[in-house]
């Protein structure tokens, strides 16, 4: 999927598997996760993935297709989901009669008002300039949503009830799993519009602005004007993603859109990968599953994505999506056997550092905030005593050897890299 | 793909996995407040309070039902409604049938809704809501609810407590209030205008204030407008760093009058304003400290600060909760929410301060004794964040006249 | 009501200042470098929390000292390993360094220091009343902030002004390839200037400690609003950081001191509102609570009309 979906590349004249197969893919996907991950929780983790998905994916057409870097995107989806959960409650007291699962163009369309309104001054330049009226706005209309009660609710916000609408083909969405069927539907659809849009020429220009956008006036673009085109778009979508939000969670408050949900967004694209199209999809999937799973086993999970997000920073700025895409070319000379190898050498003193500076991490949290003369903790079932030496002295075994093998094994893994993306010989044939 | 779809299958096996192991003879009690953030203090105090009562006056006393053990699983909401909700789901999700909550009566709401909202969806996996501390009267009359129960006096019945103190102080002319922009500092303002109004109607309320929750960095302006307001009084709902700032703050101008709060004790504030508000600062609670009423009580407080050194009975209605819940699963002889319930309204009971409480059946309000407690570090027997000040009680109102009469119109299941 | 525009005015001063010394060194940093600091106020919390801890130990001056020095070395620290590492990747990923950095910063203090505020209270020497007016006190450690506040201020001005680094600094601010031609090493001033204004954030934090509570929140709190300073003052420009800090600490306290709403606005002209109208927000508006939105208002119309800012000659 992810060569196809490559925003850097395209072949418009694809055979159809090829074209299609990805999108066929996923929505078998879609269909069938439910039936293999079926429990509640799974279920919940699902729903949030794929509001995510949508709120990432619109983000990324700002960061990753059009260069803004913005700070406030969470005010088109948090305006998108307050405007879908009033409407919930007009069907609800029958102010109008609507389906429930129109809900979410509402609040696509109050994102797309909103993006026109602010992207009408906000568009003139990227860089920090945008950035900033970004921020500013971000944090004008958080706070002002704790003033107008009316519209926001104040601090409690504002809840509905998704169940109240007409019942259609014995749907009315009492549980979560219908939810989730509604979210798929939606998130196919943005899904395959957000592509769609980043195919046309529009989207194409967008791209152009972002790498230099002297050169796109110069051939009779206004590069406001692109801008300001991705901008309405993206807060349109951002608004649909809202809209899920409302019906999932039947509550909307101040906090969906803060900064620091704008923050989140900005950090799972980044994760997944902003130079992709499925990037923000990948960063969304990685971002719900640290935040569920990892949050059950571990306090201090937002150290861990913290840091995990620097080091994304600082030496994969492609991201996760990245990583991946860097083995397309050995995957293409039949050459990825080559690195299994040096994967495993590589990786296994790499899991024992790692294991042992979590766990280093994890005994001192536990001294720290244990009741006083508990000493007991457990990690991955093992139970032992945080305050006897034998712990730290294994986990800083495991850190410093796992360290040194690591570090022995670059080389090798190195040369496995280099080898395995060497420009073919004549006489190796070449697919693709 | 590759890498993803083996994230994918790895974590959630491992989540899977986690869920599954569920003992099945614990009794689990969410406990969903905040442990992050400016109110991360009071959350976690009420944490470590509830672990403690579980394991004191149930666990050890061999459990309830024949054998079953209570157990806290707690769940941070960093005070916001929508992560409450989460957080409900992800507790449901994991076999939980208790809800405990206290702080922020915004949270409360969200969740008294959406566990209302639950039950009725899912009539065979029902929960019930523990309300140990959010005291907005909103939740025991209009949007009151079957599931909800609530183990503190609400906003109104305090509120009337204060006022009958206020009446008899003639020198008070000039009152301001101020509190938290959101459900409880709002019910806090009007029910101080309402009983005012009716108990001394000459008092003129020269400031009425709302400031955003959790959000000032510095009360200084605030101190400053009350000083300069000439007021005799001040009223405040105020609890958590927003308590700590503005006893800080008025402290710092100088201000001497009588500052009557809900929650200006434990959890650092009593630290933070120390002999600056001595015989300043009054507090109106349940749960008495000072003087120690029983011996049961006496043993159990320094049992308490035997194990958590740096902590405080802040919220003694938690104890009361915990034992309530065990004595109604024994009355009922079911752990089924829908039962403990049914055994729950009504129920009489006698706390370790040896009061008699009544969980009112109409509007699931706990009708107890009220305390209008000072600040003070003369004779005190327990005091609070170490500090040598602790709150000593000077009035207390019988159970009998706290009782208001609720506007609660209940719809019970069948 | 004298009495609270005067202690309005001198709160407002004392907050306008402490923003000034956060906003002093991102300013500097920003013109210099392009790189808008969002780690910046993280300094801030980090300066606090350190003093906090050799408060502990030796007590709270040594910590006015070696806490800000601390800071400036992690400062320091961060620009040469961190920033102009990521610098390769572009401006975009500086930007996103930062604010990760921000967060992380955050949760790192949670877990070495919890997630509780801190008792890091003010030296016993400074705990009493300075002076009292109309019966109010004014707090003798307010003064002692106002007093570093300035001096702050000043020696800043005079090495920026008057001294051989401050007239490099000013080069480099300007024209950073030129000044490097001319024989200066420009990455050493930069990561002189980005410890300094490290420094000078961490030493706002060791003094705001104790006066606005040492929590792991307390950098979010005042994060944006230094942004706010340094637009609305413009890029470059120490003076414009001066007044745009002082505007915004007076526009904030005389916001909760004066208890105006849009209706007293609207009796003035004789307009009657309905009380429940669906427009009743916008009707009972009043100062105070408008206060916190006033510095973002301000933001984005700078940047709508004014990109350069008051006092800035560049645009951001």
């Amino acid at each position: 999927m992810s060569e196809i979906a490559n925003t850097q590349t395209g072949e418009i004249s694809a055979p159809f598997a090829k074209r299609f197969g990805p999108w066929i893919f996923l929505a078998v996907a879609l269909i069938v996760l439910p039936l293999i991950f079926s429990s509640n929780i799974a279920v919940y983790t699902m729903n949030l993935m794929g509001i995510f998905i949508i709120f990432a994916l619109s983000y990324n057409m700002l960061l990753g297709q059009g260069g803004m870097l913005s700070f406030g995107h969470a005010v088109y989806f948090g305006l998108g989901g307050f405007m879908s959960v009033h409407f919930m409650n007009y069907i609800e007291y029958e102010v109008v009669v609507l389906p429930m699962f129109m809900l979410p163009i509402f609040g696509g369309i109050i994102g797309l008002v909103f993006a026109i309104i602010v992207g009408s001054f906000s568009t003139r330049r990227a860089g920090t300039v945008f950035a900033m009226i970004s921020l500013g706005i971000g944090e004008l209309i958080a706070a002002s949503s704790l003033i107008f009660v009316a519209f926001f609710g104040g601090e409690e916000g504002v809840s509905g009830d998704r169940t109240m609408g007409p019942v259609i083909m014995d749907v009315d969405f009492a549980q979560d799993i219908e939810v989730y069927y509604l979210i798929a539907a939606w998130a196919f659809v943005t899904i395959a519009l957000m592509y769609l849009f980043s195919r046309t020429p529009m989207g194409r220009m967008a791209n152009a602005v972002r790498d230099n956008d002297e050169r796109a006036e110069f051939i009779g673009y206004s590069q406001r004007k692109v801008r300001f085109i991705s901008f309405c778009a993206s807060g349109f979508f951002a608004g649909i993603a809202g809209g899920l939000f409302a019906i999932n969670f039947e509550i909307v408050t101040e906090e969906n859109l803060n900064a620091l949900t704008s923050g989140v967004v900005l950090l799972m694209t980044y994760i997944g990968g902003v130079g992709f199209f499925i990037g923000p999809i990948v960063g969304a999937v990685v971002f719900t599953l640290l935040q569920t799973v990892l949050s059950n086993h571990t306090e201090i999970w937002q150290l861990y994505v913290g840091v995990m997000f620097v080091l994304t920073v600082m030496y994969v700025p492609q991201g996760l999506t990245g990583i991946m895409a860097m083995h397309i070319p050995a995957y293409r000379m039949k050459r990825l056997s080559g690195l299994v190898v040096p994967y495993i050498k590589a990786g296994i003193p790499t899991i024992l550092m790692l294991s042992g500076i979590v766990s280093f991490l994890e005994m001192v949290h536990h001294v720290r905030a244990a009741a006083l003369g508990e000493t007991m903790m457990s990690l991955i079932g093992i139970e032992f005593d945080t305050h006897t030496v034998m712990p730290w002295v294994i986990s800083g075994v495991l850190a410093v050897v796992g360290g040194y093998l690591t570090k022995s094994q670059m080389p090798q893994l190195r040369e496995a890299w280099e080898q395995a993306n060497a420009p073919l010989d004549s006489g190796e044939g070449a697919s693709s | 793909m590759k890498i993803k779809s083996t994230i994918l299958t790895g974590a959630t096996l491992a989540a899977l996995s986690a869920f599954s192991a569920q003992a099945a003879d614990t009794i689990k009690i969410g406990f969903i407040d905040p442990l992050s953030g400016p109110f991360a203090a009071t959350g976690t105090n009420g944490l470590q309070q509830f672990r403690f009562a579980v394991e004191e006056l149930v666990n050890k006393k061999g459990g309830v039902l024949g054998g079953k053990k209570f157990e806290i699983v707690p769940y941070d909401n960093k005070i916001s409604p929508k992560e409450s909700l989460v957080q409900l789901k992800r507790a449901i999700g994991e076999g939980v049938q208790f809800i405990a909550q206290g702080n922020s009566s915004g949270v409360a709401n969200a969740l008294t809704d959406a566990i209302k909202k639950h039950n009725k969806r899912n009539p065979d996996n029902r929960v019930l809501f523990l309300n140990y501390s959010a005291v907005d009267p909103a939740l025991t009359n209009a949007k009151c609810n079957f599931w909800h129960f609530r183990f503190d006096a609400n906003a109104d019945i305090k509120m009337n407590a204060l006022t009958d103190v206020i009446k008899a102080k003639s020198d008070i002319k000039k009152v301001y209030l101020i509190g938290q922009d959101y459900s409880f500092g709002k019910a806090v303002a009007a029910a101080a205008v309402k009983f005012l109004g009716e108990k001394r109607p000459d008092i003129k309320i020269v400031g009425n204030e709302l400031h955003p929750i959790g959000k000032v960095k510095d009360f200084t302006p605030y101190a400053t407008k009350i000083r300069a307001s000439g007021a005799d009084a001040v009223i405040t709902g105020n609890w958590g760093a927003d308590m700590i700032g503005l006893g800080k703050a008025i402290g710092e101008t100088g201000l001497d009058v009588p500052i009557y709060t809900y929650y200006a004790a434990n959890d650092g504030i009593t630290k933070t304003i120390g002999a600056s508000g001595k015989n300043k600062i009054r507090l109106v609670h349940e749960g008495p400290a000072n003087p120690p009423s029983t011996d049961t009580y006496a043993t159990y407080h320094k049992d308490f600060k035997k194990k958590n050194p740096e902590k405080d009975i802040s919220q003694f209605r938690i104890a009361n909760a915990v034992q309530m819940l065990a004595a109604a699963m024994e009355k009922g002889g079911s752990a089924k929410p829908i039962d403990v319930a049914r055994a729950l309204e009504g129920m009489e009971f006698t706390s370790l301060h040896g009061e008699k409480l009544t969980m009112r059946a109409e509007d699931h309000q706990m009708i107890q004794p009220i305390h209008i407690s000072v600040h003070t570090d003369e004779n005190i027997t327990f005091d609070s964040d170490n500090s040598g000040f602790g709150l000593r009680t000077e009035t207390t109102v019988a159970a009998a006249d706290t009782a208001l009469p609720s506007t609660c119109k209940m719809r019970r299941p069948k | 009501m004298f009495e609270l525009l005067f202690f309005s005015l001198l709160n407002g001063i004392v907050t306008g200042l402490l923003l000034f010394m956060l906003a002093s060194g991102l300013t500097l940093i920003f013109s210099m470098m392009g790189v808008l600091n969002f780690a910046h106020a993280s300094f801030y919390m980090l300066g606090a929390y350190f003093a906090y801890t050799i408060s502990l130990y030796v007590g709270f001056w040594p910590g006015l000292i070696i806490a800000p020095i601390l800071v400036g070395l992690f400062g320091a620290l961060v620009e040469r390993y961190g920033l102009r590492y990521v610098h390769r990747w572009g401006h975009v990923a500086e930007l996103i360094f930062t604010f990760g950095l921000a967060f992380l910063i955050e949760e790192v203090v949670q877990f070495i220091w919890g997630k509780d505020t801190k008792a890091y209270h003010e030296p016993e020497i400074l705990q009493f009343a300075l002076f009292t007016v109309f019966g109010q006190d004014f707090p003798a450690y307010k003064a002692f902030m106002l007093l570093i506040s300035i001096g702050i201020f000043i020696m800043l001005l005079m090495i920026l002004t008057r001294s051989r680094v401050g007239l490099i600094i000013q080069a480099a601010i300007t024209k950073p390839n030129m000044t490097a031609m001319l024989g200066h090493n420009v990455p050493l001033v930069f990561m002189g200037v980005f410890g300094v204004g490290s420094a000078l954030a961490g030493l706002a934090g060791v003094i705001a400690g104790p006066a606005l509570g040492t929590f792991p929140g307390m950098a979010v709190v005042l994060g944006s609003i230094v942004f706010v300073i340094v637009v609305v003052g413009g890029l470059g420009s120490l003076g414009g950081a001066f007044v745009a800090s002082l505007i915004i600490g007076l526009l904030q306290t005389f916001a909760i001191a004066l208890d105006y709403s849009v209706s007293d606005l609207l009796a003035v002209f004789s307009i009657t509102t309905e009380a429940d109208s669906a427009l009743r927000d916008l009707w009972t508006l009043s100062l105070p609570q408008v206060a916190p939105i006033l510095p973002y208002l301000l933001l984005v119309l700078i940047l709508i009309f004014r990109p350069t800012g008051l006092f800035g000659k560049r645009e951001t």
